[in-house]
């Protein structure tokens, strides 16, 4: 067998910079799923036609000789999904927003020959003129601090040398090279890193419980299985960065004493597979993966698995059991996995972002990282910003952030239904997905970390953050996320299983007028049970945002309950619509259109709704001109 | 028909043996055994059972585990309409009730009988900053309303009409 | 320093108990369990053994390891109202229909419910969603009632290693399933019924045949025999308040004359037969060292077993009829004449330890002119039920003794009930056979023990003997792997599918503790020390009964074969196995097993495939994938119509293939 452990990282840093450093320029394209959604690949496309044409030199790969004047690159999610595709020109740094083939040829004619900006490319603040060229002067980027995703987004997730340029692998060097195990564990231990997946345990921690079990055989796990609806950092981290995540992987193996692992990714995300995949084969041949890595006796191999399509296999046990081939059911802990996991061998289990993070930590040493977040929550986090917001995508910022800074800063702020910014529409923020719960405009101050979070009732989660404005009616979120977990029960313990399904019930009988006095109580006596009962943290946490929805939004459930009203308008059973006779004209246009002939009236008087046969399908109210028909 | 059972045959052999009919790989050979088939044949999953020395009922049971496979033949067009929150927030029930409706089909029932649409909701495609995303085999369709969607299924069906 | 811990205030010591759960037990407190079992792996998914422990909050005791200085509260109110929730929750879920459910009275759920004081479900109750399956001839499978704690699927794969059901779909659509969905009878279930046994709730139940017994009592026309097997005398006591182990065989068959039936046999007595029988067969092939080891074949289930997973083996399996077909087809043959009766007039019921023995009587080998030689198996629970039926006060019925002939036994066929009691019976034969002399004593101890894969080596008349005794059939399976990988070497193995064998059967009442088998069997060995007589060969009657079955002559010998022997075949493990990959009546099976593939059976198959495309007859061949299950050194195996081909090659494939044409005037 070949050994390709004598990798010089210096010489290939060397040589990949020395490339870099003969173009002219470089334009990145931000190959992350909504951007490629958007045509992210027929502005490649556009690119190189429009360059052929020109007789200007683009190339797709940098070459060490004959490169061309000009790298076209592509790059993993940049996070300002709402404004893409985007396209970043080096070394400038200017970045184009909402690019169209059409706007190539401008862009290379004014900005990469001439050095001009093509201005209406450029992003302006929401009702501001002010042109924001480069990141740095954008809202979005400027109130972050990308740290785990600071490379994502610059480099191509496809081309190791260039992750190597940038120090990639050279943590991983002195770990193996020179640092005991014991060292590892104790300075992640001293980092205060914790999982970024969940619960927040501490990573050192969970290493040297693992380091401590005697066993001829460990494994180290990347949880890639992010399933929360409505986050999809880890997938970012994974597509855009694959080899931070393998590095970080490399020093788990080495701390924990592990010579296999497995990247677990989840079955939706096509391209995070392809990814990582082609990172593993990578760092493979050029011997950071295999045997003997660094030249020492340190074996590491691993494999990339993609998932089959269920949630509850984020769970750890659970995906253990799938890795194994089985059906993806949690098993009842102790045994914990750092004594007993895959195939009953000691294992660690780490979240993508947490792994994405061992790295910096390596680099830049336990103390630095420390003064990045807040004391109990060291580091940054990364969240997925959806919902009712001006800008939705992907941000990071240290640990102890507001969420007044994130919602009205960086993702620009609260829309109504029409995507006007209104940020006195706030109503809440779902934060945790489905394990989660609900924050409102009382905790928009509070510093968000592992612990604040928990002592108000919701969790960091994955990092999903879901902004909701005043139309949005929370039982019927409650509700959402219910369906949500209800759906992706594995079915194995009766809480999880029965309860789930009950608690649906129960909260479908209030969103339909169906619900008295004690279907709150049950419902708070189930939810109780199950979170109290279940057996693992899916089953756990599924009562959560019904828990926190009924304490942050008691009036509303009351409204439902006790008036029959849902306040937001979102209940179709407790929906009445009537017409205002002040306002009607009497033009007959509703009474026409409705279909179960439900309104009545003659020309030019005010018209009735007849309410035991209108069928609430709100045709009616979308029809009149005159705002004369009102929901309540 | 018979030539190309006997080829996709020859795939499942191959499938079976690059996995060394080791039954931890079961899941990812289902996988594979479904891009092959484009489903899972009972007949085959019991022939994968015997090779890799389990219980039909243990493939049975892991192949209706996991969303990804389908026991019966999926659509031509397979529609995944993500339900993830931002989708859901942004009103993407409105649009799986009109392909419903169009398509006559529930959620029991998802695929139409002329074999050429499948819909199904999927928790999170992962495109929340496009919301509410409609995904038609590998392409995604971002900011969809009921009417857009109802277009591109028109446009597809319009597609299927000019082929025959 | 002993450990201890607080078990509502109380203190308890810490032995060697694997979980909270057995210490909790042992304090003689009562938490209620669907998903534990001591047999089975921890499993954690009826959240009823919740306790709440001081500082780590509610904890199941079955996954909680029992840790010094603990403070636990079994009944906290937080733990009750869970509890209560859960059984709610369960309740309003499926059709618990109680009474007229077949586990009513047994019922873990039921019971509960009861003891939980639960009156009224708060939720919302669903509809009930399938149909229960009755296809399979031991089992009805009812999943409306199913609570899905698993315990039948651990059973079945864990100690049976044969997984016929497993956990389907996910959530609230989980089921427990055949492959597929498929009845259980397509399956490879093996009718053992120890999924029914360990099923808390009326999901799996024995299927009973109570109904057609009672009628053929009540018809005049009809002349009832009954044959009990050993297991049934030391276990149907403890439905009656009797402690395990106790032997009631007088008040059994006193009921059972009681309710009619006309005459009271013992399967015993054939179990004698079995042992001069399957003795004779051993002597045979020890001798000529040929066939060896010799597995025992008494267990219906075993039997199936190894026609489905290990064909090659079937050579091996002892060619006697179990007791139970034995003697079913001694009486067909005998008792018309001697009661002077048609023989369409005889009954013959068995009551048995065991649900496969339902399985084993309906076999087609075992039937004759649509008669069957066994017509009905009742279990001992369903004995037990039909006495209460009859109102019976079977504690103080004066005790009756069986008719002979076919009720005399010796104590050797009394121990079949129980692991290695065949062994040591055939042995006590066995032994005096090949010595030619009467030995004093009649005990192998040896053999005797609860261990799953029991060991022993005996010298017999200079002679070595390798035996080994198994119960359980994944215990089966090991052992029989590791004979096949040449690890290990046996003269003679015995198999019983149940754990402790029959008396820890299915059919037997109710239990969840290993030490109720143990002391079943002790009772077993206790009653044969009440028997005058050990060995099967003292049996007097034994003789007679063969003389009247043969005559005398020539012939003898091979009547004698025809009633008590019978032979085995393949069996599909599954319906609609195999893969077509032509459709057409002339089918041709290209077996696809390990040893058949390492020896170019795609070969085999790409070129007839491709001869049959050249020739356009993709509609007249059937050409299939498939698993013959013999790992023959023979292959590769290939089927054409009727006619097997060992050891195939592509060449002699499309001659095959030519001549499977010409007969069927395809080609002329």
């Amino acid at each position: 067998m070949i050994t390709l452990n004598k990798i010089d990282l210096d010489q290939i840093s060397l040589a990949y910079n020395s490339s870099l450093e003969k173009i002219s320029g470089r334009i990145i394209l931000c190959a992350g799923t909504a951007c490629v959604a958007n045509g992210a690949y027929k502005i490649r496309d556009r690119f190189l036609e429009v360059a052929r044409a020109k007789e200007l030199s683009i190339s797709m790969e940098i070459q060490k000789e004959n490169s061309g004047d000009y790298y076209l690159s592509k790059s993993g999610c940049q996070g300002f999904c709402q404004m893409g595709p985007l396209v970043t020109i080096l070394p400038a740094n200017i970045l184009y927003t909402r690019v169209k083939p059409e706007d190539v040829e401008e862009i290379i004619d004014k900005t990469i020959i001439k050095g001009e900006l093509v201005e209406r490319l450029v992003y302006k603040a929401p009702g501001k003129e002010t042109l924001c060229p480069t990141p740095k002067e954008i809202d979005f980027y400027k109130k972050q601090r990308r740290f785990v995703l600071k490379d994502c987004g610059i480099v191509d997730p496809e081309d190791i040398q260039e992750y190597i340029s940038r120090g990639g692998y050279k943590n991983a060097e002195k770990v193996l090279k020179k640092m005991e195990p014991e060292e590892v564990c104790q300075e992640i231990l001293e980092a205060g890193l914790r999982g970024r997946g969940g619960g927040g345990f501490p990573t050192g921690r969970k290493w040297a419980l693992t380091l401590k079990e005697k066993s001829n055989k460990k494994y180290v796990i990347c949880n890639g299985d992010e399933g929360d609806p409505g986050a999809f950092m880890d997938r970012s981290v994974m597509e855009g960065n694959p080899h931070s995540v393998i590095e970080g992987m490399i020093i788990a193996a080495k701390a924990i004493g592990a010579d296999e692992g497995y990247v677990y990714v989840r079955a939706e995300y096509p391209l995070a597979v392809a990814r990582m995949k082609k990172a593993v084969n990578d760092a493979e041949s050029l011997g950071l993966l295999g045997n003997g890595i660094f030249n020492s006796d340190f074996n590491f191999k691993l494999h990339v698995m993609e998932g089959a399509g269920a949630f509850v296999c984020g769970e750890e046990t659970a995906l253990i059991s799938s890795i194994e081939g089985k059906r993806g059911m949690p098993s009842p802990k102790p045994p914990y996995p750092a004594q007993k996991g895959l195939w009953g061998k000691p294992t660690v289990i780490n979240n993508v972002e947490t792994l994405a993070t061992i790295p910096l930590i390596m680099n830049m040493g336990h103390a630095e990282f420390r003064k990045i977040g807040t004391e109990n929550s060291p580091g940054t986090k990364t969240f997925a910003v959806t919902g009712h917001v001006a800008n939705t995508g992907l941000i990071e910022v240290p640990f102890g952030t507001t969420l007044r800074e994130i919602i009205m800063e960086i993702a620009g702020g609260v829309t109504d239904n029409n995507g006007n910014i209104d940020n006195s529409k706030f109503k809440a923020v779902q934060i945790g997905g489905p394990s989660g719960g609900c924050l409102t405009a009382e905790h928009l101050d509070m510093p968000l970390d592992f612990d604040s979070l928990k002592s108000v009732g919701a969790m960091v989660g994955s990092g999903g953050l879901v902004v909701m404005n005043e139309d949005t009616c929370m039982v019927k979120i409650a509700a959402y996320f219910m369906q949500f977990t209800q759906n992706e029960s594995c079915g194995k313990c009766v809480l999880c299983r029965e309860g789930t399904k009950q608690m649906l019930n129960l909260l479908n009988d209030i969103t339909k007028g169906k619900a008295d006095h004690n279907t709150l109580i049950l419902l708070d006596e189930l939810a109780e049970a199950v979170k109290a009962g279940s057996l693992c943290a899916l089953g756990k946490t599924a009562p959560s945002p019904v828990l926190s929805t009924i304490s942050q939004f008691k009036e509303e459930y009351r409204a439902h309950v006790e008036d029959k009203k849902c306040p937001s308008g979102n209940c179709k059973d407790l929906l009445e619509y009537k017409i205002v006779p002040e306002l009607c004209k009497g033009c007959r246009l509703c009474a026409k259109k409705c279909p179960s002939g439900a309104i009545t009236g003659n020309l030019k008087e005010a018209h009735i709704i007849n309410t035991e046969i209108c069928t609430k399908c709100g045709i009616c109210f979308d029809t009149c001109k005159f705002k004369a028909i009102v929901k309540e | 028909m018979s030539t190309q059972a006997a080829l996709n045959f020859n795939n499942l052999c191959e499938i079976l043996e690059k996995h060394n009919n080791d039954p931890a790989k079961l899941i990812t050979i289902l996988q594979e055994i479904q891009e092959v088939y484009r489903y899972l044949p009972e007949d085959i999953m019991t022939f994968v059972a015997t090779s890799l020395g389990i219980s039909p009922a243990k493939v049975y049971g892991v192949a209706t585990f996991y969303s990804h496979f389908a026991l019966k033949p999926k659509g031509k067009y397979v529609i995944k309409l993500c339900d993830g929150t931002a989708c859901h927030v942004k009103k993407s029930t409105a649009i799986l009730e009109a392909l419903q409706t169009r398509l006559g089909l529930n959620e029991k029932n998802n695929t139409s009988s002329d074999g050429i649409f499948t819909i199904e909701t999927v928790s999170c495609l992962g495109a929340c900053g496009l919301a509410p995303v409609v995904m038609i085999n590998e392409e995604v369709h971002g900011a969809m309303t009921p009417e857009l969607a109802l277009k591109e299924i028109d446009k597809i069906i319009q597609q299927e009409e000019n082929k025959q | 320093m002993k450990k201890t811990l607080l078990i509502n205030g109380n203190e308890i010591e810490i032995a060697q108990e694997k979980n909270l759960l057995e210490v909790i037990r042992k304090a003689n407190i009562e938490l209620p369990t669907f998903c534990y079992h001591s047999e089975l792996s921890v499993y954690g998914a009826c959240r009823l053994c919740l306790v709440e422990i001081e500082g780590r909050g509610i904890q199941p005791a079955c996954s909680t390891l029992p840790e010094q200085g603990l403070k636990i509260k079994t009944h906290s109110s937080k733990v009750r109202a869970i509890r209560k929730i859960t059984i709610e929750l369960l309740l309003a879920k499926g059709g618990h229909d109680c009474t007229t459910c077949g586990k009513s009275g047994n019922c873990q759920l039921q019971k509960l419910a009861h003891k939980l004081g639960i009156t009224h479900i708060r939720f919302k109750k669903e509809k009930t969603i399938s149909i229960p399956d009755s296809t399979a001839p031991s089992i009805i499978r009812d999943p409306n009632k199913c609570v899905l704690c698993g315990d039948c699927v651990r059973m079945c794969s864990e100690i049976q290693s044969i997984g016929a059901i497993d956990f389907a779909n996910r959530g609230k659509d989980a089921m427990v399933l055949p492959a597929f969905a498929k009845n259980m009878n397509q399956v490879e279930c093996v009718h053992c019924g120890q999924c029914a046994r360990v099923c808390p709730t009326g999901a799996l139940t024995i299927k009973p045949e109570i109904d057609p017994v009672w009628q053929v009592l009540n018809d005049p026309s009809k002349t009832v025999v009954a044959q009990v097997a050993p297991a049934v005398r030391v276990a149907i006591g403890e439905e009656f308040g009797f402690p395990p182990g106790t032997t009631c065989t007088g008040q059994m068959v006193s009921a059972l004359r009681n309710l009619g039936f006309d005459k009271v046999f013992d399967t015993s007595f054939t179990a004698d037969l079995t042992v001069v029988e399957e003795g004779n067969e051993f002597i045979k092939r020890f001798t000529t060292q040929k066939d060896l080891p010799l597995f025992t074949s008494c267990c219906p289930a075993w039997v199936k077993f190894t026609e489905q997973y290990y064909p090659d083996l079937l050579k091996n399996l002892s060619s006697c009829k179990s007791p139970q077909q034995m003697f079913g087809s001694v009486a067909k043959k005998l008792l018309p004449g001697q009661l002077n009766i048609e023989k369409k007039d005889l009954v013959v019921v068995s009551i048995m330890p065991c649900t496969a023995k339902k399985y084993e009587a309906r076999r087609e080998e075992f039937t004759k002119d649509g008669i069957q030689d066994v017509d009905f198996v009742i279990t001992t629970q369903e004995l037990a039920r039909m006495i209460k039926e009859g109102g019976m006060d079977f504690k103080n019925l004066a005790p009756d003794s069986f008719d002979l002939p076919l009720g005399f036994k010796t104590g050797a066929g009394v121990i079949f009930g129980n692991s290695g009691g065949v062994s040591e019976a055939v042995l006590r034969y066995v032994s005096e056979k090949l010595e030619q002399k009467k030995s004093e004593s009649y005990e192998f101890k040896e053999v005797r023990g609860g261990d799953g894969i029991r060991e022993f080596t005996t010298s017999i008349a200079g002679h070595e003997v390798k035996m080994a005794i198994v119960h359980s059939l994944g215990n089966a399976r090991k052992l029989v792997n590791k004979i096949q990988a040449g690890q290990a070497d046996y003269d003679i193995v015995e198999v019983m599918a149940c754990p402790g064998g029959c008396i820890g059967g299915a059919g037997q009442p109710d239990y969840s503790d290993q030490s109720i088998r143990n002391s079943r069997t002790s009772g077993l060995y206790k009653n044969e020390k009440m028997i005058q007589l050990h060995k099967s060969q003292e049996n007097p009657y034994l003789q007679e009964v063969m003389h009247q079955l043969s005559g005398s002559g020539e012939e003898a010998a091979k009547q004698v074969h025809h009633f008590l022997h019978t032979s085995y075949q393949t069996k599909k493990r599954i319906i609609k196995e195999g893969i077509e990959i032509t459709s057409g009546k002339l089918e041709i099976s290209v077996c696809f097993g390990t040893g058949c593939y390492l020896k170019g059976s795609q070969k085999i198959l790409t070129t007839l495939l491709d001869q049959v495309k050249r020739d356009d007859l993709q509609t007249r061949v059937g050409i299939k994938a498939t698993f013959c299950f013999e790992k023959c050194g023979k292959g590769p195996v290939v089927s054409f119509g009727n006619k097997i081909v060992t050891a195939c090659t592509p060449e002699m494939a499309l001659e095959e293939l030519k001549t499977l044409l010409i007969e069927n005037e395809v080609f002329s």
